[in-house]
C-alpha cells in the first residue's frame, strides 16, 4: 500500500522555518484575512506546537489549519522552501485520524473513492442546473460533493455533462508510428464537467499525430482527498491510477488540469516507488505541446483579422512547479489571440480544493481581487490550464458583474487548429 | 494569566472578535524573525487611535505590559511579549488615508505593508525610497519604529528621513500628533525624530505622514566583480568622491561569493573575491553617461568583470545573485546570527579583515555582505546550535565584532535596532550618562513602564 508521510515526518521541514514572515507577502488566505493563524508561518508554528504536544487539536487549531488553500505560494516565496502545504495536509490527516473526517470530508471520500458512483451521479445530474440540486434527496452523493449551503451561498456552477468524457471515447486512439504514445489523465473536472476540454485535447494531439490512451478505469487524482485529510482515500486512488496508467507502455502521462498535474506529479512523487516513476512521466499538456514544437507549427497557420484579447491566469499548482512560460507560449502563438498580461496573474483564484466549500466567504474575497485584475487587463477572455480555476474564475467574474469568460487554453487551441477531414 | 475581568474590559472596548485569548492565537503572536518565543496573555487588534488609547488606559490602570507589533519581521525581538501581557497588533490599521499629489505627502496607518504603499504612490508617478529587504511584508509602523533602511539609503536616506509627522498614542493613553505635512517645522522638540527608531518603547504610532519624491525616470544596474575587497571598497570611495551618488552600492565578500557559487549555477570566475552591485537612477540620457563614468573610474581597481543590465529583467537577474545569498548561507551551517554593524564607509575593508580574524580565532564561519555605500555590514555568524560549545563561542565572537566596529567609530546596529538581542551590549556603545538621559525620557513618558518594557535597555 502506498504511504503518505505523516506529520512527524515533517519535523525537520517544520524546523526549517526561521519565522522571517516572508510568506505574509505570498499567502492569499492571509491577504483576505490578516491574522497570523492564517499565514504559513502561523500554520507551521501551530503544527509544531501540535507535534510537541503543547497544544491539542482544539477548535481554533482546526480552524486555522482549515484556512489553507494548499496552493504552495508560500513555499515558492520562502527563502527556506518550507513546504507548508504538505505540512498542513499532513496535519489534516492527523486530525482526520484522531477525530474522523468532517461531514464534508466524508462526502469527498465517499464520492471520490467510488468512481462508479461518480459516473452514476454525473448521469442523473446531466443538465441539472444548480437550482435543481436543491431538489436532490438529502443523501444524494452530489449533495455531498456540492453541499447545499455551498450552492445557496450563490456559487455559480457549470452544469454536469450528460455523458462523461471517458465514455465517449475508446481507450486507444492511434496516431502516427513516428510520434510518441501518451496516456491522457482526464481528471474529474474534464470527465464530468468540461468534456469539451477533453475534445480539444484530442484534437490537438491528433493534429500532431500522437497516439492517445485513455484508460477507462482511471480515478480521481486524489487532491481533493488530500485537502480533506482523507489519507487512505488518496492512497487507494493512487494505487488505482498507477494500475490504470501503467497497463500500456506510454512515453508520457499528460494532464490538462493543474491540480491533477500536482496530484500525479508531486503528491505521488512524495509517496516513493513505484509512484515516483508515474510522477516522472507526468507532463502538463502545454509543456508537452511546446516540446513537440506546436508554437512553430501554429505560426505557419494563416493569421486572422480580428483578434480576441486574452489574458492568462496561472494556476497555483503549475506556477509553484515552475510551469509558467509554456502555457503563455501557446497562447501567444495562437493566430486569433492578442495576449495581454494581467496584474497578479500568479495569485491564487481562491478555490483550493475543499477550501472554497468551507470558507466560501474568503474564497470569494480572493476571487474578487482576481476578477478586478481581469477587468483591468481589458481582456475578453481569461484563459487558464485548470478546470477548477475556470469554475472559480467564472464564479468570481459573475459576482463582479464582469462580462469576461473563463476558458481553457485548449478550447482556444481547438478553435485555431484546422478542421479535421 | 490575566484576570477575566480585564479580558472582558478589552472585549467591551474592541469587540470580542478583536480580542484573542485562544492558545492557538497566543502561539501565533509569540515569535518574530528573532525566532525566540514568548506567549502573551492576550492579543488585541484595535482599529483606530481611539481604541489604542483605550487599551493603553486599561493597561495602565492594571499595570499590564503592552507590546506593539507590526508584521513581526524584526530581527532583534522588539515585538516579543517577553513578560506576557498584551500584544497589540496593528494588522487592522492598514489604510492608506491620503496621497496628496500636490504637496507630495501621504498619510498612512501603521499596518500598511511597505511595498503596497510604494506601489500605490508609484502608480501616481511618485516615489517612497526606503526599501528594507523585508518591504514585501514588513509594515510602515514597524519600519518607523525601527527606523529601517535598505540598499537605496546611500542616495536617499533611511525611514526617518521621510517621516515628517506622526500621530501617537502615549504610554498613558493620550493621543498626540508630532510634526505635520509641511516640509519645514521647528516648533517645540522634534518628537517625530525621537519616535523614529524608538522601537515601540515611547508610544504607539497610529498614523504616519510621509514625504514623497518624484519617481526617477529610469535606473541602471551594474554587477562588478573585483579581485579583492580593497578594490571594491576603493571603488565605493572613488565613486562617491567623484560626486556620483548611486542609488545603491551593495557588496558581497569572498566567502559570500563562495556560498552563492555553490548554491546557484551563476558563472562567477574563481579570481573574484568581492562583488559590488551598483545601481544609478535618474534621467535616461544622464544615466548612460554616469554608468560610463563609473566604469572608467573603477576599472583600475582590480575589476575582474563588469555586467550591465539594459532591461528590468536583466537587472532582476543581477539582483538575484544578491537575493540568493540568504538561502545559500544555510548550506554553511543551519543557524545564524545576523548582525548589522555599521562603520564609516572607508573602514569597510578594515572591518572585514577584523571579522575574518575573529572567525579564525573562534573557528566559526562568518560571512559578510551588505550596504557598502553606507558602511552597513551584515555580519552572518554561522553556527550549528547542536554542536556543544558553538553557541558560547558565537556569543564571544559577536561581542568582539561589536567592539571592533566601535573601535572604528562605528555602531552595533545600522538598521535592526536593539530590542532584546542587543540590549546586553548597550553599555559597549552608550555611556552611562547618555543611557541615563534616555532612560529619563522613558520614565517620564511611561511612568509605570508598561510599554514594551525590557527592550533596548535591560532593567
Ligand atoms: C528577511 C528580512 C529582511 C530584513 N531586511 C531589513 C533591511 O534591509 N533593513 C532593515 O532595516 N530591517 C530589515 N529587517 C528587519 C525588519 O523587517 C524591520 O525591522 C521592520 O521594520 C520591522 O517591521 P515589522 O512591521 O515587522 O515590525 P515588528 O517586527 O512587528 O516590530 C518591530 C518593532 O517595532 C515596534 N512597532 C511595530 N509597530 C509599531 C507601531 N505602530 N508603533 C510603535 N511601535 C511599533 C515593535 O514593538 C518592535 O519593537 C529584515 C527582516 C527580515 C525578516
Ligand atoms: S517564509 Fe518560510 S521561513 Fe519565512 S516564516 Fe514563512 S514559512 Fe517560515
Ligand atoms: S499553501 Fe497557500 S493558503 Fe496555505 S499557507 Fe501557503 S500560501 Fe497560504
Amino acid at each position: 500500500m502506498a504511504k503518505l508521510k505523516n506529520l512527524e515526518d515533517y519535523r525537520d521541514a517544520i524546523e526549517q522555518c526561521v519565522k522571517c514572515g516572508a510568506c505574509r507577502a505570498h499567502c492569499p488566505v492571509f491577504g483576505a484575512e490578516r491574522r497570523e493563524g492564517r499565514v504559513a508561518r502561523g500554520k507551521v508554528a501551530l503544527s509544531k506546537a501540535v507535534l510537541d504536544g503543547e497544544i491539542g487539536l482544539e477548535a481554533k487549531v482546526l480552524e486555522d489549519l482549515s484556512q489553507c488553500l494548499l496552493c504552495g505560494s508560500c513555499c515558492a516565496g520562502c527563502p527556506n522552501k518550507v513546504p507548508t502545504e504538505e505540512i498542513v495536509a499532513a496535519a489534516r490527516r492527523r486530525i482526520a485520524e484522531q477525530q474522523g473526517l468532517s461531514t464534508f470530508g466524508k462526502g469527498v471520500a465517499a464520492v471520490l473513492g467510488r468512481p462508479k458512483l461518480m459516473n452514476a451521479l454525473a448521469k442523473t445530474g446531466g443538465a441539472l442546473s444548480s437550482l435543481l440540486f436543491r431538489k436532490l434527496p438529502e443523501n444524494s452523493g452530489l449533495r455531498l460533493r456540492f453541499p447545499l449551503p455551498y450552492l445557496e451561498s450563490g456559487r455559480t456552477l457549470p452544469p454536469l455533462s450528460a455523458r462523461p468524457f471517458r465514455e465517449r471515447h475508446p481507450e486507444r486512439i492511434a496516431g502516427e508510428a513516428s510520434q510518441p504514445t501518451v496516456a491522457f489523465f482526464t481528471g474529474c473536472g474534464i470527465n464530468y464537467m468540461y468534456p469539451e476540454i477533453g475534445e480539444a485535447f484530442l484534437k490537438a494531439l491528433r493534429f500532431l499525430g500522437v497516439t492517445v490512451i485513455i484508460p477507462a478505469d482511471q480515478a480521481c487524482c486524489g487532491l481533493p482527498a488530500v485537502s480533506a485529510g482523507a489519507g487512505e482515500v488518496v492512497e487507494k486512488l493512487a494505487e488505482q491510477n498507477l494500475a490504470a496508467l501503467s497497463r500500456e507502455p506510454v512515453d508520457f502521462v499528460l494532464t490538462a488540469c493543474a491540480s491533477c498535474n500536482a496530484g500525479l506529479g508531486k503528491i505521488y512523487a512524495e509517496m516513493g516507488e513505484p509512484f515516483e516513476k508515474l510522477a516522472e512521466k507526468t507532463r502538463d499538456i502545454f509543456v508537452f505541446l511546446v516540446e513537440m514544437g506546436l508554437p512553430e507549427k501554429l505560426a505557419e497557420l494563416p493569421s486572422r483579422g480580428v483578434k480576441t484579447r486574452v489574458t492568462y491566469h496561472d494556476p497555483c499548482h503549475l506556477r509553484t512547479r515552475g510551469i509558467t512560460a509554456e502555457p503563455r507560449a501557446i497562447l501567444r502563438a495562437l493566430p486569433q489571440v492578442e495576449f495581454v498580461e494581467m496584474e497578479n496573474a500568479g495569485t491564487c483564484c481562491g478555490l483550493g480544493g475543499t477550501y472554497s466549500v468551507y470558507h466560501y466567504e474568503n474564497s470569494r474575497k480572493i476571487g474578487a481581487k482576481k476578477a478586478g485584475h481581469i477587468e483591468e487587463s481589458g481582456a475578453e477572455l481569461v484563459a487558464t490550464d485548470c478546470p477548477g480555476c475556470i469554475m472559480q474564475l467564472q464564479d468570481a467574474i459573475n459576482h463582479a458583474g464582469g462580462r469576461q469568460r473563463a476558458v481553457h487554453i485548449l478550447e482556444l487551441l481547438r478553435e485555431a487548429l484546422p478542421e479535421e477531414k | 494569566m490575566l484576570d477575566q475581568r480585564i479580558i472582558r474590559d478589552l472585549q467591551a472596548t474592541l469587540g470580542a472578535e478583536h480580542v484573542a485569548t485562544d492558545k492557538a492565537d497566543l502561539i501565533c503572536y509569540s515569535y518574530d524573525a528573532t525566532q525566540q518565543q514568548y506567549l502573551p496573555d492576550v492579543v488585541v487588534f484595535p482599529a483606530s487611535a481611539e481604541e489604542v488609547a483605550l487599551v493603553m488606559k486599561i493597561a495602565n490602570a492594571e499595570r499590564i505590559p503592552v507590546f506593539p507589533r507590526g508584521a513581526g519581521s524584526g530581527f532583534t525581538g522588539g515585538s516579543l511579549p517577553t513578560r506576557g501581557g498584551i500584544v497589540l497588533s496593528t494588522e487592522r490599521m492598514n489604510r492608506i488615508v491620503e496621497i496628496d499629489t500636490e504637496n507630495l505627502v501621504a498619510t498612512v496607518e501603521p499596518g500598511v505593508v511597505t511595498e503596497q504603499f510604494q506601489k500605490e504612490v508609484e502608480k501616481l508617478g511618485l516615489f517612497y525610497p526606503p526599501d528594507p529587504a523585508s518591504l514585501k511584508f514588513s509594515t510602515l509602523g514597524g519600519n518607523v519604529a525601527e527606523c529601517a533602511g535598505g540598499p537605496r539609503c546611500v542616495k536617499y536616506g533611511v525611514t526617518k528621513d521621510f517621516v515628517i509627522g506622526l500621530q501617537v498614542v502615549t504610554p498613558t493613553g493620550d493621543i498626540i500628533t508630532t510634526g505635520g505635512p509641511t516640509m519645514k517645522g521647528v516648533v517645540g522638540y522634534d518628537l517625530t525624530k525621537l519616535l523614529c527608531g524608538s522601537e515601540g518603547t515611547l508610544g504607539i504610532i497610529t498614523r504616519i505622514v510621509l514625504k514623497l519624491l518624484p519617481l526617477p525616470e529610469a535606473k541602471k544596474t551594474m554587477l562588478v566583480l573585483f579581485d579583492s575587497i580593497d578594490g571594491a571598497a576603493k571603488a565605493v570611495s572613488t565613486i562617491i568622491s567623484n560626486k556620483i551618488i548611486p542609488t545603491t552600492l551593495e557588496f558581497m565578500d569572498g566567502r559570500t561569493i563562495d556560498c552563492v557559487r555553490q548554491a546557484t549555477d551563476l558563472e562567477v570566475p574563481d579570481n573574484a573575491r568581492a562583488v559590488l552591485i551598483i545601481e544609478v537612477d535618474g534621467d535616461r540620457e544622464f544615466l548612460a553617461k554616469q554608468v560610463q563614468k563609473i566604469q572608467q573610474l573603477i576599472q583600475p581597481l582590480g575589476v575582474v568583470e563588469t555586467r550591465t543590465a539594459e532591461t528590468p529583467e536583466e537587472s532582476e537577474a543581477l539582483w538575484q545573485i544578491r537575493r540568493s545569498v540568504s538561502a545559500s548561507l544555510r548550506k554553511v551551517n543551519p543557524d545564524k546570527f545576523n548582525e548589522d554593524i555599521c562603520v564609516p564607509r572607508s573602514k569597510v575593508p578594515e572591518m572585514i579583515r577584523k571579522v575574518d580574524a575573529i572567525a579564525e580565532k573562534y573557528n566559526i564561519p562568518i560571512v559578510n555582505f551588505g550596504h557598502a555605500g553606507d558602511g552597513n555590514i551584515h555580519v552572518n555568524i554561522m553556527i550549528d546550535r547542536k554542536v556543544p560549545g558553538e553557541l558560547e563561542r558565537a556569543h564571544k565572537a559577536i561581542e568582539e565584532v561589536f567592539r571592533g566596529a566601535l573601535e572604528l567609530g562605528g555602531t552595533m546596529s545600522g538598521e535592526h535596532g536593539v530590542g532584546i538581542a542587543k540590549a546586553p551590549y548597550i553599555p559597549l556603545e552608550i555611556t552611562p550618562e547618555a543611557a541615563a538621559y534616555m532612560k529619563a525620557i522613558k520614565k517620564a513618558l511611561d511612568p509605570n513602564n508598561i510599554l514594551n518594557p525590557g527592550k533596548i535597555f535591560l532593567d
